[in-house]
């Protein structure tokens, strides 16, 4: 087959590292490092749209790569780990499933993507439509690692990863969403995120912890155990 | 225009004063006046439409046509009763400690946020945006929802916002779909996303990717209809919030919510030739309308029993617009109005109930007409109007929705009779001990607030003797559109 | 059949075998300078094969005739597998009778045997190096094939000789699947080898062995032979690795090989040698029951090269 001119083999490899950065989240026990991967997937996110705009000449892709960064490699982190220091989570916490399991349902999880997005991507006509398919298996492996986890902190960064996943999927399928709905995600994005960091004080403050197992208590008939009615 | 501008900044600014002036003496009166100014706003904008047909403004970013501006009147209402029922509300509760300033603040400033979100997200034009608005609805009530800061309101209040969240960035996938079909028609720009557009070149969208990106919005915008399976946030965060966010949520939040799924069917419909929008509705709509009437036996909360029966009744109606045709649409359109008005006027009695009783169980409920016949007649004329008895709204839109089942899919009627019996038998059983008998209630500090239960349940009588020209005069022409 | 491939066959054989302890000594060499250590001789490993050839064997009075074998059947199953990785040429006569999964069940068949040996003589520390080696090898296995299979994908074949030549003739450009099967092949060959992070080639400490703890009981010419057959391991998995993924300078059945084979065959190794050393001291030995998360991260990687190669297409 020929070969690809050097951006779209750029954006493969990119596509490529999203993926196992998806994986490795997948498997990481602890926090710092976890956030730490997902600023290096905001990052990667980053440079395959910066390529896009200059392999196809398309500069509203500049501003949307430089959002990106700010929002995602930068921004986001921080409030996470300032988020982290002040709530002094501690550093590894448990999952659900063991991790080799939870590796071979990821696996699975991916060859589902990967068939699901073949018909759509015959469809499209960006040069980066064969990475449709890995941008929905990390919406997946995100949604994964949301249900596998008992912390609220790692279910967070799951649901931004997940997020960073459909933003991968919009670029390679469409070059992009227009710049106000871009524009108004990201700032969807900082409010929601903002809004947690709120949130966990106060699950802090009830609870003593960020377990979620605390969360799990109202049950159908509508009174927790302690009798809680009001 | 300027009713567009006024309809939504209005709330916006308001927003803004509460969130610094909030904790004042004054702030439900701020509340209630930027309501009431929404309020003649979006009737004005109602009163341009009437004259001047369906427009668009600000560069094609908003549209107006008979079916949006319907419920835009509805929720600038429902909003303004909101408001006032709140006042008294939060006084009270305010007084029984549950609630200190700083966080009546945060309640008033997310309150007028949340209207500016329903609003944003009932008057745009573009898909994406519609998406931005529906993530920022739930975003401003998370907060709001674990307002009492207990244990119970804070699971409410996390798994509102895993769940919805997850539903939403669904929506998101089938609106990137959406608009990566449309992009090879109408181009790059930001046309694409446009519904007018959309909506024109319907049947040249390429079906294959529009049932997809269908299957994606019905799931993301149907979390927050409370579909049946998706709908696990709905009880919690009815039963957890204050009343008045109950109230939105039900009245308010549910409905945009299927008029965004709506808004997608009338598109794929054109694109799509068979049925399978129809039929995805209809099967959701059907599922959710019994489980949650099976489920409204087992509860023992108040708030909790008609949060269910708000997912049997959006149930109900998104079977009936998945029917489709000019009569279920129209059903569908007045059931969405008259369960609006009534579920929120059953919240307003339920939430002065469980405060005269200091309980939101239902078994610790007594005897409130001998108390306090306003409350008490309230709540059992609310629940009988929920219940679909004549001469009351509902009944209209369920007669309607059930004849035309019967004659179009006779195969669902037989379930829509054991939903909606199994439904009246629940609440007629748990509601009639609540009203009659010994009470446990005892006097409130502050006059309850129930001119708006009775505001409401007056609207809803006169939907179900008569509906005035222009309305039903707008509703069939939302329903030819809707198709 | 013809008589230049009868001859280079031959040639590669036995420049396996020559080789071999050379780069055992080499690896050994960079470690000691990486931890600032005097390093042995360079042909170290030499002088103990030879040593131990001329020293007397002794054999334990219970052990069977699997004891006395294997050391013969591993090295002749090392031979084999020398003899069908294209390291200098691929023009292997040898390899039509034996592909890439062939060279898997050769690798199986040694540990299978060697493990057999070590629970022959019923000592405490046969039996618990033949369950960790099975243990990790159970997981080693399809992570090595998965970077086979993705090999065999993209040249279309899995003879070894006809991949070579297919990946020496793709154009200069970025391949993630191989990108991601060269680090997983690297991680399961640190695994097969027994170094750093899985085992310790260099204990004898109990909690820790692995292979070693399987070879206690030889000695003399049997010891000889299996660690001239270990040495021979690591050169096969190196030469598999640069066939796969570095394919370049491997002379094919046209090419004059004199020159061009050797140089870049010496270079490579020597390069890889280094690598393996640097990888070796920067990582602490995992315990063993985080090993098969390791190796699942090298299937997880090796499954991850196949489904994008085809996803993408390359």
């Amino acid at each position: 087959m020929a070969t690809l001119p050097l951006y779209a083999q750029l954006i493969n490899l990119f596509a490529a590292v999203l993926l196992l950065l998806a994986f490795a989240m997948l498997a990481q026990r602890r926090i710092l490092t976890l956030i730490d991967l997902f600023a290096a997937q905001g990052f990667a996110l980053a440079c395959s749209t910066a390529i896009v705009a200059y392999g196809t000449r398309q500069p509203h892709l500049y501003a949307s790569a430089a959002l990106t960064l700010v929002l995602k490699v930068i921004a986001l982190p921080l409030i996470l780990h300032r988020l982290i220091r002040r709530l002094d989570v501690r550093w590894e916490f448990e999952q659900l499933i063991n991790i080799p399991a939870t590796m071979l349902i990821g696996i699975v999880l991916v060859v589902f993507a990967f068939n699901l997005a073949v018909p759509i991507s015959q469809l499209a006509s960006t040069v980066t439509r064969s990475t449709l398919g890995i941008a929905l298996a990390s919406v997946l492996l995100s949604f994964l690692m949301m249900i596998t986890r008992r912390k609220a902190v790692p279910q967070v960064i799951a649901f931004l990863s997940m997020e960073n996943g459909l933003f991968f999927a919009a670029t390679s399928a469409t070059y992009g969403m227009p710049m106000v709905v871009e524009l108004g995600i990201a700032l969807d994005v900082l409010v929601g995120v903002l809004i947690l960091g709120v949130f966990f004080f106060q699950i802090r403050e009830q609870f003593d912890s960020l377990d979620l197992r605390h969360l799990e208590r109202l049950r159908e008939g509508g009174i927790d155990e302690e009798g809680e009615s009001t | 225009m300027i009713e567009i501008a006024a309809v939504i900044g209005t709330p916006v600014v308001a927003a803004l004063l509460l969130a610094v002036f909030g904790e004042r003496a004054g702030a439900p009166v701020i509340n209630v006046g930027a309501s009431l100014v929404t309020l003649i706003a979006a009737l004005a904008l109602t009163f341009r439409v009437a004259i001047d047909g369906p427009y668009s403004a600000f560069g094609q970013l908003f549209f107006v046509d008979p079916f949006n501006v319907v419920f835009v009147a509805l929720t600038a209402f429902v909003g303004l009763t909101t408001a006032l029922f709140s006042r008294p509300y939060m006084q009270i509760e305010e007084q029984h400690g549950r609630l200190s300033p700083a966080r009546l603040r945060l309640y008033h400033s997310m309150f007028q946020f949340f209207m500016a979100t329903m609003l944003i997200a009932l008057l745009t034009n573009n898909m994406g945006i519609l998406w931005v608005a529906m993530e920022a609805a739930t975003l401003t009530t998370v907060l709001l929802v674990s307002l009492y800061r207990t244990p119970a309101s804070l699971e409410a209040a996390w798994k509102y916002f895993i769940l919805c969240g997850v539903g939403i960035a669904q929506a998101l996938f089938g609106t990137i779909l959406l608009y990566f079909a449309s992009e090879r028609l109408l181009g790059a720009e930001g046309g694409a996303l446009l519904w007018t557009s959309l909506n024109a070149v319907k049947t040249d969208l390429e079906p294959t990717v529009l049932s997809l990106a269908f299957v994606f919005l019905l799931i993301g915008y149907g979390t927050k209809v409370g579909l049946v399976p998706l709908h696990n946030w709905l009880p919690d965060a009815h039963a957890e919030g204050p009343t008045p966010v109950s109230a939105v949520l039900s009245g308010l939040l549910l409905n945009v919510a299927l008029y965004a799924v709506i808004r997608c069917k009338v598109l794929v419909e054109g694109a799509v030739p068979t049925s399978f929008a129809r039929s995805l509705m209809m099967g959701f709509g059907i599922v959710s309308a019994i489980v949650a009437a099976l489920l409204l036996l087992r509860q023992r909360d108040i708030k909790r029993l008609f949060a269910y029966s708000s997912i049997e009744h959006m149930g109900i109606a998104t079977f009936a617009f998945g029917m489709g045709g000019p009569i279920a649409s129209f059903a569908g359109l007045l059931h969405m109005t008259v369960h609006s008005l009534t579920k929120s006027a059953i919240f307003f009695a339920a939430g002065h109930a469980a405060q005269k009783t200091g309980t939101q169980a239902i078994d610790e409920i007594r005897g409130l007409i001998t108390q306090s016949p306003l409350v008490g007649w309230g709540l059992a004329l609310g629940a009988l109007a929920i219940l679909g008895m004549p001469p009351f709204g509902v009944f209209a839109s369920e007669f309607l929705i059930l004849t035309t089942a019967m004659s179009e899919h006779p195969w669902a009627t037989p379930v829509l009779l054991a939903a909606l019996g199994i439904a009246f038998a629940a609440i007629f059983s748990k509601v009639q001990p609540m009203v009659f008998g010994d009470t446990t209630a005892k006097r409130l500090p502050v006059r309850p607030a129930m001119l708006p239960v009775f505001a409401h349940l007056a609207l809803v009588l006169m939907l179900g003797l008569w509906i005035p020209p222009f309305l039903a005069a707008w509703y069939r022409d939302a329903a030819r559109l809707i198709g | 059949m013809s008589a230049t491939g009868i001859v280079s066959q031959l040639l590669q054989l036995a420049v396996a075998l020559a080789l071999a302890p050379m780069l055992l000594g080499w690896v050994n060499q960079c470690r000691a300078w990486l931890q600032g250590k005097r390093a042995p001789p360079l042909l170290q490993p030499y002088f103990t094969i030879r040593k131990l050839f001329w020293k007397d064997v002794i054999v334990a009075a219970n052990a069977s005739a699997i004891f006395r074998l294997t050391p013969y059947i591993v090295f002749g199953a090392m031979c084999c597998a020398a003899a069908i990785v294209p390291s200098l040429v691929t023009d292997l006569p040898f390899a039509t009778a034996a592909d890439a999964i062939a060279l898997v069940g050769l690798f199986a068949l040694a540990r299978v045997f060697i493990s057999l040996a070590a629970m022959d003589v019923g000592t405490a520390f046969g039996s618990l190096g033949a369950r960790r080696e099975m243990f990790i090898g159970f997981l080693a296995e399809p992570a090595l094939l998965m970077v086979l299979f993705t090999a065999s994908l993209i040249s279309g074949s899995t003879s070894l000789p006809a991949i070579v030549e297919s990946l020496a003739h793709r154009d200069i450009a970025i391949y993630p699947s191989l990108a991601f099967a060269g680090v997983a092949f690297t991680m399961v060959s640190l695994a097969e080898n027994a170094r750093i992070p899985i085992d310790n080639p260099a204990t004898h400490l109990e909690l820790t062995m692995v292979h070693e703890a399987m070879i206690l009981e030889y000695s003399g010419r049997h010891l000889a032979l299996i660690e001239w057959a270990s040495a021979l391991k690591l050169f096969n998995y190196s030469c598999i690795g640069i066939a796969l993924f570095l394919p370049f300078g491997i002379a094919e059945v046209s090419d004059d090989w004199r020159a061009i084979a050797w140089s870049a065959l010496v270079v490579k190794l020597v390069v890889g040698g280094a690598a393996l050393a640097v990888i070796e001291t920067l990582s602490a030995k995992l315990r063993i029951f985080r090993a098969p998360e390791f190796l699942g991260t090298a299937f997880l990687l090796a499954v991850l090269a196949m489904l994008v190669n085809q996803l993408l297409g390359s």
